[in-house]
């Protein structure tokens, strides 16, 4: 019936009833007069209290899923100056800055200059990080090997903000660190993960000087697909000696239907 | 210059206009983050007593910071007309912009003659009805392919964000924002991915929708400026050029902005449209600001949110833009901390925008690590609405399922525009009574509701193109 409308229009008249094949979004929810159906209302409310809910969840290194990446990668977890997660919401100057005298634990733990330093935080999502890291992790550190990188210790930063790569790149001094953090709990989803990459993070570094693969979870960027995107960012900072908003991505995201086909 | 006041026998000195100004301040998390807040509503209000009392030369007399912001601010400011409102205090300011037939004398020039310290400080004197009812005259018309911002136009940003910008869904949901009768300001993709190839692929992607329903409508990829410079290289159809920007210099370096940068991009777009058909003016930028982003950088060099968010305000003003918005709950608690600072900020930065002489729109929106919910958005909304508000977002069900926040949804929108009886731009108008979207400047009964509304657009649109 939609066979001579555009090819915009039949794309989109042909997925139908079917949005959730091609969005998370909320879309042809019908309404009432200009507000939304009862059950779109409430399903709204639930979802919002979950969200809610996932910024004071936790996770344990002694407890499935991290304790097999402990066991793994010998990760070990350190903490930011934020001592609560009151102070880390109110004080985010804190959560940029490791505790004092977490960088000597970390110069006695890991490895100074390597190539590669993945770092864990919980971020506003502890549930992102226990969701998408045991994943994303064993592949991420698996090829940077294969590249003939030199990859560092893993370790896990609590009450973590992404300024907290200046400290880290000062401590260990290494030529790419990249941050697998939770990201603020959405309604859609709770359980997103961010990968920020930085070359050689120093003080005083801004966002201008990272980049970013945001929507890590399965209804976004797989795990697999992530990898992909950090090693090519950081097969371009090596390149181009810099890392930052001068240095693009070369790929496009992969799209919901060619991810779930892998 | 006016230092110090006795409020029933205390004393309160301030030691320069910088700190004056923050104590001033309505209760901000960001200026207790920073550290420059009021120690006591006490302090607060002798604060407010004395800015009330400073000249506005006083303003000119004493820059807050030195840097290429203040450079723009100054150079662009008429100083014929300064030079009638000098002797002003903040205080009569305030009562000048409250008073009958003020919007005239403001058109007539006096909106050239603010800068946004100024219009900073007459903020923070002002109560939250103040702000409203001095903001509703002031109309700032802008034109790209439409026209926004005219008296009783409230205009609609389609926000059709997806987690892997995945063309088919970005797609789905800006039709479904255009059944509700959205997208009139702009339909505007934040991308999750910043790749050039990417940027491209959705640039044509909004312009073949928009050429496919033949609506007079603008579209936008809120990629790095620089992004979308690289694509308009490559042939990508770019109709406003996006950019995140803040009030001071070293805000705008943590950004990867430059002055020189945004007007040398201006200047690429405009010379495209040229080449291009469907542009009615030559307003081409897109800015969005939001209180707290200064701070966020560590580029707020001692000043406040509010007085940093206005000079973003100035910057935007020297690139004519078509649309800037405030992202108003956008970066957190550490900044806006709860449901009555996310509201008084709207207000606030509407009546700056406006009276500045900005396309002023707002997105209304929340986090979930905020003391706020929908209620929030839902009384912002209806506050700003009657502030006449140029425009507000359009997101599916509220919920921005790339940036993981709440906004006004395509349902807010439609219902608030009947609510205080607002029209989109009057070009689109035209285009939803044709497609049936609209009945009589009513959302028509069979639109925006499930599937079979889409099909019959489609059918609509098909029926039009003969």
């Amino acid at each position: 019936m939609s066979a001579d409308l555009p090819d915009t229009l039949r794309g989109a008249v042909d997925v139908g009833g079917d949005v959730s094949n091609v969005t998370p979004a909320r879309l042809l929810i019908g309404r009432t007069g200009t507000a939304y159906r009862t059950s779109t209302q409430l399903q709204l409310r639930a979802d919002h209290a979950f969200a809610k809910d996932a910024l004071n969840a936790t996770f344990s290194l002694d407890e499935s899923p991290m304790k097999e990446l402990v066991k793994r990668f010998d990760l070990f977890e350190v903490t930011s100056e934020a001592a609560s997660r009151e102070e880390y919401l109110a004080r985010p100057d804190k959560g940029r800055r490791l505790e004092a005298g977490v960088a000597e634990t970390l110069r006695e733990n890991c490895l100074s200059g390597v190539d590669l330093q993945v770092v864990i935080g919980d971020g506003l999502s502890p549930l992102a990080v226990s969701s998408q890291v045991p994943s994303l992790l064993g592949p991420l550190l698996d090829h940077a090997a294969t590249r003939g990188w030199s990859v560092g210790r893993p370790f896990v930063v609590r009450n973590c903000r992404v300024g907290v790569m200046n400290d880290i790149g000062e401590a260990l001094d290494a030529q790419n660190v990249v941050l697998l953090i939770g990201e603020r709990p959405g309604l859609a989803t709770a359980e997103s993960l961010s990968a920020y990459l930085a070359h050689r993070p120093r003080t005083g570094d801004t966002d201008a000087q990272r980049n970013l693969v945001s929507n890590i979870h399965p209804a976004g960027v797989a795990a697999e697909d992530a990898v992909w995107r950090i090693l090519g960012l950081v097969d371009a900072f090596v390149i181009q000696g810099r890392s930052g908003f001068m240095v693009k991505e070369s790929a496009r995201p992969t799209s919901l239907s060619e991810a779930s086909g892998r | 210059m006016k230092r110090s006041v006795t409020l029933r026998g205390e004393t309160f000195h301030f030691a320069d206009l910088r700190e004056l100004m923050a104590r001033a301040n309505e209760p901000k998390a960001g200026d207790r983050l920073a550290g420059i807040a009021a120690n006591s509503e006490r302090e607060r209000v002798a604060a407010k007593m004395a800015l009330a009392e400073v000249p506005l030369s006083g303003f000119l007399d004493e820059p807050l910071l030195e840097d290429d912001v203040t450079g723009l601010i100054v150079d662009s400011l008429d100083r014929e007309e300064f030079e009638k409102l000098r002797s002003l205090t903040v205080g009569e300011l305030r009562e000048l912009v409250l008073s009958s037939n003020f919007a005239a004398e403001w058109q007539r020039g006096v909106r050239d003659a603010l800068t946004p310290e100024i219009v900073a400080a007459t903020a923070r004197i002002m109560s939250a009805r103040d702000l409203i009812s001095a903001a509703a005259p002031l109309r700032s018309v802008t034109r790209c392919r439409n026209t926004m911002g005219e008296r009783g136009v409230l205009g609609v940003r389609i926000q059709p964000n997806h987690p892997t910008d995945d063309i088919a869904g970005v797609v789905l949901s800006a039709l479904d924002g255009l059944m509700f009768g959205c997208g009139d300001a702009v339909i505007g993709v934040n991308p999750a991915g910043d790749a050039i190839e990417n940027v491209v692929a959705l640039e044509h992607a909004l312009q073949d929708l928009i050429g496919a329903v033949g609506a007079p409508a603008q579209s936008c990829v809120l990629a790095h400026f620089t992004t979308q410079l690289a694509a308009l290289e490559r042939g990508a159809p770019v109709d406003l050029l996006f950019q995140s920007i803040g009030g001071t210099e070293a805000t705008n370096v943590g950004f990867g902005v430059t002055l020189q940068g945004l007007a040398e991009g201006r200047e690429a777009v405009l010379a495209s449209h040229a080449t291009r058909d469907g542009f009615i003016g030559d307003n081409v930028m897109y800015f969005e600001t939001g209180q707290g982003t200064a701070l966020s950088v560590d580029g707020h060099g001692g000043i406040d949110q509010l007085t940093c968010e206005a000079r973003a305000y100035g910057v935007a003003r020297a690139f004519d833009p078509f649309l800037v918005n405030s992202v108003v709950g956008f970066i957190g608690p550490e900044y806006l901390a709860d449901a009555t600072e996310i509201i008084r900020a709207g207000l606030e930065d509407h009546f700056m925008g406006k009276l500045l002489g900005l396309p002023m729109g707002i997105d209304i929106c929340y986090t979930n690590h905020v003391e706020a919910n929908q209620d929030t958005t839902d009384q912002l909304l209806v506050l700003l609405a009657t502030a006449g508000c140029n425009f507000v977002m359009g997101v599916p069900g509220s919920d921005d399922v790339m940036l993981n926040y709440q906004s006004t949804s395509y349902h807010d929108a439609a219902g608030v525009r009947e609510l205080v009886g607002a029209r989109p731009a009057p070009e689109f108008a035209a285009w939803l009574e044709q497609t049936g979207i609209f009945a009589d400047g009513q959302l028509a009964e069979g639109s925006a509701n499930g599937p079979e509304s889409l099909q019959a657009f489609a059918e609509s649109v098909k029926e039009l193109g003969r």
